[in-house]
C-alpha cells in the first residue's frame, strides 16, 4: 500500500487540526471561553454539532487516500486512488448491478429480454444474493436484519454512552442530553442500514448500477470540503485586506475598495463560470502535470475552492473594514497611536482580536451556502470534476430519471436527504454561534 | 440630484474598466488563443493549420495588446483587446462560435429573461415581507417559532430541489402548467407560472427570516414604544411605523438580490427551457463558448452597478433626510 497525499487532503487535515488548536487557545481566552460557553450550553446547537462531527468523521476517512498494492513481483501500485472510506465500503463500492434497481430490491427496475423466459424483470447480482431463488423469504430478511440492525445501533449507542462518562462528569454544563440524543438517533438509522446493506442495495442504485448509498458517503467530502477549504481560502485576504483599509485609510482604503466593489460587481456565478472554464483549459492542456486522474479530480477541486473564495472574500472584507474603521478611533487605539506603536503591530495586536467575532460568524455563516452552491454549480457543469462524486453531480446524474415511467427517485431522494441533513445542521449551528458571539445581542 | 447621478455614473466608470480587465485577463492571459483553439477543436487530432483557421475566422490571430505591425492608431486598435474588450463598451459584443450576433441575441431574450425575473423580484419582496410581519406581529409565540424553524428548514434546502420537486408535482402529477417551454405575448403566462412560484418559494425561507430580524430590531426602538403607548394598534404600528423606517434596509437587501436573480434565472430558465440570457449564459458554458461568457459578464455587471445606482435613488425617495449631493 502507498499513502497518496492530494493537497485537498492536506488542506483538511491542516483545517481540522486549526481548528482543535483554535479550540484549545479558545479555552485560555476567557471572553470566547463564554461564548463557547453558551453555545455548549445549547440543546439545538449541540445537536447540530454532533451531526457536523458525525459528516467530518465521514469526510476525513474518505480523506486518507492510498494507491493499492497490485499482487506480483516488484513495486507495481493500481493506478486507482482509494481512500479509507472506499476501503470500508468495498462490498458496496465493487457490487454493482446492471443498471437502475429500486431501494432493497431483488429485481432489476427494467424489463430485458432473458433467454429461454421472454421479457421479465432480471434477478439483480448482488441484492438479495443470498437468498438464492427462495424470494418468499424476501420480507422477513428485511425485517430480521432491520432488527439486528437497532439491536446493534443500541449496543453502539451504549458503548458510546459509557466511554462518554468521564467527558460528562468532567464537563457538566454541556448539553450532553442533546448529544447522546442525536448520537441515539444516529445509531438507530446507521444500526440497520449497515446490516441491509451487506445483503441489497439499501438507496437502490443509479443507471450504471453503482449503490446509492455509497455514492451519498462520498458525497459527504466533496460537500464539506467547498464548504471550508473555500472559507480557509479566502480569509487570510479577507482579514488582511479589511482591516488594512479600514485602518491606513487614504489611496490604500481606496484600492481595495475600488477591488472589491469591481469584483463584487460581477455576478458570481458568472465569475466563477468564466474561471472554472479557464482551469479546466489550463488543466486539459498540461496533462503531464497530474500523475493520476484522482489528482486532476482534486486540481479541480483546489480550483472551485479558490474561486469561490476569490468571489465571497469581498462581503466578510467590506464587514471587516467597516469594524475597524469605528475600533480605529477608540481611546486605546489612539492611546497606542499616542505611544508610538507600529502600525503593524497594533493591527495585529489591538484591531485583529477585536475583529475576531466578526470572522468566527462569517465563518459559520458562509458554510452551508457554499454547500447549496456546489451542488448548483456542478449541475450547472461548472463545479467539481465530472468524474468527482458530489450531490451535484448526483443530481446531474439523476435529472433525467424523473421522466421516466415508472419514476427513479431514489438517487435523488437519498442526495436531497443527506443535503438537507448536513445543510440545516450547519445553519442551526451557525445560528447559535452567531447569537453567542455578536455583542449586538441581546441576553 | 442630477450632479450627484452624473457623478456616480462617472464612478461606475473605472469599475467596469476594471471588470473589463479582469475579465481579459481571465481569459487571455491564462490561456493563450492556441489553447482555446485546441480546446475547442479537440484536444488529440488537432493541425498548426487548423488552430490558425480558427482563430483568423474568430479575429484571434491579432496581437494581444500592441500591433507593431499596424499603421497609426491600428497599432492599438487592431488588437485582441481592443477588438474584443473594448468594444464591449459600446456594446459591441462581436459573434459567438456558432457565427451569431451576440448583441441581436441578447436583445432577442431579454424580454423572456425579464418576464420570469421582474415577477420573481417583486413578488418575493411582498411575500417575504408580509411573511416577516405576520412573524413579528405574533412575536415570543409559538406562531412565531414555528415560522422560524420553518424559515430555517425551507433555507436549508438545495433549490435545485425545489426546481425539480415543483416541476415534477405541478407539472407531472397535477397537469395544471407545461412542463417547460415558451411562448411570446401573452400565452406566455402559462409558462411563467410555474418557474416564478418556485423561485419565490426558493428565495423566501431566507429572505423572510432576514426581513423578520430588521423588523425585531426596528419594533425594539422607543419611537414603537411611543406608538404603542399612545393607544396605536398593534397593527398600525407595524405597518405605519416599523415598516416604513425598514425601508432602508430593505431597499440595501432588495438590490443584494439582483444579482442573485442572475443565479437564479440561470438555473430557473435552463430548467424551464425558457430562451432568455440564464439558458443562453448556460448553453454557452456548456459549448465553451468564451465569447458569450464574456459578454454575459460584461452585462452582468452593467446591471449590478445599475442596480446600486438605483438603491441610491430609492433611498431619497424612502427617506426625506437623506439628500443626494
Amino acid at each position: 500500500m502507498k499513502f497518496v497525499l492530494l493537497v485537498s487532503d492536506a488542506l483538511f487535515f491542516l483545517l481540522v487540526l486549526a481548528a482543535i488548536i483554535g479550540g484549545l487557545w479558545a479555552r485560555r481566552v476567557e471572553h470566547l471561553r463564554a461564548s463557547w460557553r453558551r453555545v455548549g450550553q445549547n440543546r439545538v446547537a449541540m445537536a447540530a454539532a454532533t451531526l457536523l462531527v458525525a459528516f467530518t468523521a465521514v469526510a476525513l476517512l474518505d480523506s486518507v487516500h492510498y494507491r493499492e498494492r497490485l499482487p506480483g513481483e516488484g513495486e507495481n501500485y493500481a493506478v486507482e486512488v482509494r481512500s479509507l472510506l472506499d476501503g470500508l465500503l468495498a462490498d458496496l463500492r465493487t457490487r454493482t448491478e446492471k443498471t437502475y434497481s429500486a431501494p432493497l430490491s431483488t429485481h432489476s427496475f427494467a424489463k430485458e429480454t432473458i433467454e429461454g423466459e421472454g421479457r421479465d424483470f432480471p434477478r439483480l447480482k448482488f441484492g438479495g444474493a443470498h437468498l438464492g431463488e427462495n424470494l418468499s423469504r424476501h420480507g422477513a430478511d428485511i425485517r430480521l436484519r432491520i432488527l439486528k440492525g437497532l439491536g446493534a445501533g443500541v449496543l453502539v449507542w451504549l458503548t458510546l454512552w459509557l466511554v462518554g462518562a468521564p467527558w460528562r462528569a468532567k464537563v457538566p454544563h454541556l448539553a450532553w442530553d442533546a448529544v447522546f440524543l442525536t448520537l441515539l438517533v444516529l445509531c438507530l438509522m446507521a444500526g440497520p442500514v449497515a446490516v441491509l446493506a451487506q445483503g441489497y442495495h439499501v438507496f437502490g442504485t443509479d443507471k450504471v448500477g453503482q449503490d446509492v448509498l455509497y455514492l451519498t458517503l462520498k458525497s459527504i467530502r466533496t460537500g464539506l470540503l467547498i464548504g471550508t477549504l473555500t472559507t480557509l481560502i479566502m480569509l487570510p485576504a479577507a482579514i488582511f485586506f479589511g482591516i488594512l483599509a479600514g485602518y491606513a485609510g487614504g489611496w490604500i482604503d481606496d484600492v481595495i475598495q475600488y477591488l472589491y466593489t469591481t469584483l463584487n460587481s460581477i455576478p458570481g456565478v458568472l465569475l466563477i463560470a468564466a474561471a472554472v472554464l479557464m482551469m479546466q483549459v489550463v488543466i486539459d492542456t498540461h496533462p503531464e502535470w497530474f500523475a493520476t486522474s484522482a489528482e486532476r479530480a482534486d486540481a479541480r477541486l483546489i480550483a472551485l475552492c479558490a474561486i469561490l473564495g476569490l468571489t465571497s472574500w469581498t462581503g466578510l472584507c467590506r464587514l471587516l473594514r467597516g469594524e475597524t474603521l469605528k475600533l480605529r478611533e477608540l481611546e486605546y487605539v489612539q492611546a497606542a497611536r499616542a505611544l508610538g506603536v507600529s502600525g503593524l503591530r497594533i493591527l495585529a495586536r489591538h484591531i485583529l482580536p477585536n475583529v475576531m467575532h466578526i470572522v468566527m460568524i462569517a465563518i459559520v455563516m458562509d458554510f452551508s451556502g457554499l454547500v447549496l452552491a456546489e451542488a448548483v454549480l456542478s449541475y450547472v457543469g461548472i463545479g467539481v470534476d465530472p468524474n468527482t462524486i458530489s450531490f451535484g453531480t448526483m443530481i446531474n446524474a439523476a435529472r433525467m430519471e424523473l421522466a421516466r415511467e415508472p419514476m427513479v427517485w431514489w438517487s435523488l431522494a437519498a442526495a436531497f436527504v443527506f443535503m438537507f441533513v448536513l445543510v440545516l445542521a450547519a445553519n442551526l449551528f451557525a445560528d447559535v454561534v452567531r447569537d453567542a458571539f455578536d455583542p449586538r445581542a441581546v441576553r | 440630484m442630477l450632479a450627484y447621478l452624473i457623478r456616480r455614473l462617472l464612478y461606475a466608470l473605472p469599475i467596469l474598466i476594471g471588470v473589463n480587465v479582469i475579465t481579459f485577463a481571465l481569459f487571455f492571459i491564462v490561456n493563450t488563443p492556441d489553447d482555446m483553439a485546441r480546446m475547442q477543436l479537440g484536444v488529440k487530432r488537432v493541425t498548426p493549420e487548423a488552430i490558425e483557421k480558427w482563430k483568423a475566422e474568430r479575429g484571434y490571430d491579432l496581437p494581444l495588446f500592441w500591433n507593431a505591425q499596424a499603421l497609426g492608431a491600428e497599432k492599438l486598435t487592431r488588437t485582441i483587446f481592443f477588438t474584443k474588450s473594448v468594444r464591449m463598451f459600446v456594446l459591441d459584443f462581436g459573434r459567438a462560435d456558432d457565427g451569431r450576433d451576440i448583441a441581436r441575441e441578447i436583445g432577442q431574450r431579454m424580454g423572456p429573461s425579464l418576464a420570469v425575473a421582474v415577477p420573481v423580484f417583486v413578488l418575493g419582496l411582498i411575500a417575504a415581507i408580509s411573511f416577516a410581519l405576520l412573524l413579528v406581529y405574533f412575536r415570543a409565540t409559538y406562531l412565531d417559532f414555528a415560522g422560524v424553524v420553518l424559515c430555517v428548514a425551507m433555507m436549508s434546502v438545495s433549490s435545485l430541489f425545489y426546481i425539480i420537486g415543483g416541476q415534477w408535482l405541478v407539472a407531472k402529477v397535477w397537469h395544471l402548467v407545461p412542463i417547460s417551454g415558451y411562448a411570446e405575448g401573452l400565452s406566455a403566462t402559462k409558462f411563467i407560472v410555474l418557474p416564478v412560484i418556485i423561485s419565490v418559494l426558493a428565495g423566501l425561507g431566507a429572505s423572510s427570516r432576514w426581513y423578520r430580524t430588521i423588523f425585531l430590531e426596528e419594533a425594539n426602538k422607543d419611537y414603537v414604544r411611543t406608538a404603542r403607548a399612545k393607544g396605536l394598534s398593534e397593527r398600525v404600528v407595524l405597518f405605519r411605523h416599523v415598516l416604513r423606517n425598514a425601508l432602508i434596509p430593505i431597499l440595501t437587501g432588495a438590490v443584494v438580490l439582483i444579482p442573485s436573480l442572475f443565479m437564479g434565472s440561470l438555473l430557473i430558465e435552463a430548467f424551464f427551457g425558457i430562451p432568455g440570457l440564464g439558458s443562453y449564459t448556460i448553453d454557452a458554458i456548456n459549448a465553451q463558448d468564451f465569447a458569450v461568457v464574456r459578454a454575459m459578464v460584461f452585462i452582468g455587471s452593467v446591471l449590478y452597478i445599475v442596480g446600486l445606482l438605483l438603491t441610491d435613488i430609492s433611498y431619497t425617495l424612502a427617506d426625506p433626510r437623506i439628500r443626494l449631493q
